[in-house]
């Protein structure tokens, strides 16, 4: 073989990864976390009246436009009209930040806006401000397919959210995988294990009673498999949820969905 | 609170109109206990009425067993033009109250 032919195999074979990293579930078996529900709680998220959810886009369609910090700036002083400028931008997020070199979900890029753009204290996890604001962010791009980038900066914090959800935990010692790659669509006690997709997230959740973020959700299952919770901000569940958002690549956003 | 109503828009007179309220309560059962242990003051909603042009149309009583954001649907016949009235007190005796104008044709 020549060494030219031998270098061309060497760099395809390089590429390889990056252009076609293989999916976990294919795209035709992908299925949302809605797709899991009984009819009576999928009619309710698809009711933009009665889901429960859009109590929190109201509130933060108004937190979207206050001036806030010590630059008196609102989201809108920059961004004008969230229904055109947030249009597809939740689909594209875990992403990393171009200054910082930091990978951001959601919540923590709009926290970021808010220290470094506006002078604002950031909201606290969890809080009605944050889950408000990041829905009302997130409905705008309701519909669209998720669409994350792996490439770049972003490879390491996938590769470790990759790891992460591989990992065995807990006393049960099970992985994300058992249940939701090897298991979906069977019977856990009276549920049925979905796949476990980003897709419609803040949720309204009627275990809580209430909206929840994403890491809230994986601290749920970390509990339900008896392993300890990450503290809320942890890196390692940034990585977990670009490589969740990457695993449903394709699957259209439902924020704010509603799940049991 | 946030709270919302929904009618059919612009009822004629004599037609059976839909009215749907989605009232933001945590409606506290009483029975949780938070992080440390300690429980959590029962607060719900315990009375949710609606008068339609000052006539009481529907009154529930609710109780605990009531899910959070309480979502409540019913029937009544449109008359005459007029507010439709929502008023609700919790355990806490915070009130709230919710409008909306009913254009019969």
């Amino acid at each position: 073989m020549s060494r030219a032919v031998t270098l061309a195999l060497a760099l395809v074979l390089l590429a390889l990864p990056a252009l076609a990293q293989q999916r976990a579930i294919p795209l035709a078996e992908l299925k949302s976390g809605s797709s899991f529900l009984g009819a009576d709680l999928r009619s309710l998220q698809n009711d933009d009246f009665a889901n429960p959810g859009t109590l929190w886009l109201e509130r933060g369609e108004k937190l979207w436009s206050s001036p806030a910090g010590a630059k008196n700036q609102s989201c809108a002083g920059c961004h004008q009209d969230a229904k055109t400028s947030m249009l597809g931008v939740a689909a594209r997020y875990p992403k990393v930040d171009a200054e910082s070199g930091r990978l951001l979900d959601l919540e923590g890029r709009i926290n970021l806006c808010r220290t470094r753009r506006m002078g604002a204290q950031p909201f606290k996890y969890e809080s009605e401000e944050l889950l408000a604001i990041t829905a009302y962010v997130a409905r705008q791009s309701r519909g669209m397919p998720l669409n994350v980038s792996i490439d770049g900066a972003a490879r390491s914090h996938f590769d470790a959210g990759e790891k992460s959800y591989r990992l065995r935990r807990g006393q049960m010692n099970l992985s994300c995988a058992h249940c939701h790659e090897a298991n979906w669509g069977k019977r856990l006690l009276s549920e049925t294990i979905s796949q476990g997709h980003p897709n419609g997230y803040p949720v309204y959740r009627m275990e809580w009673q209430t909206m929840g973020s994403l890491e809230r959700r994986l601290r749920a299952c970390l509990s339900g498999i008896r392993a300890e919770m990450l503290p809320y901000g942890s890196p390692e569940y940034l990585d977990l949820e670009l490589y969740l958002a990457w695993r449903a690549q394709g699957l259209p956003m439902e924020t704010p969905g509603v799940r049991r | 609170m946030a709270a919302r109503i929904q009618i059919s828009p612009r009822p004629k007179k004599g037609e059976v109109v839909e009215v749907r309220v989605l009232i933001q309560h945590p409606m506290e059962t009483g029975y949780r206990r938070d992080d440390v242990g300690h429980l959590i003051k029962r607060n719900v909603i315990t009375t949710l009425s609606c008068r339609y042009d000052g006539v009481e149309v529907f009154r529930a009583d609710l109780s605990s067993g009531i899910a959070a954001n309480p979502y409540v649907q019913f029937y009544t016949v449109a008359q005459t033009s007029g507010d439709l009235e929502f008023y609700w007190v919790d355990d806490e005796g915070k009130q709230g109250s919710e409008r909306t104008p009913i254009q019969v044709t």
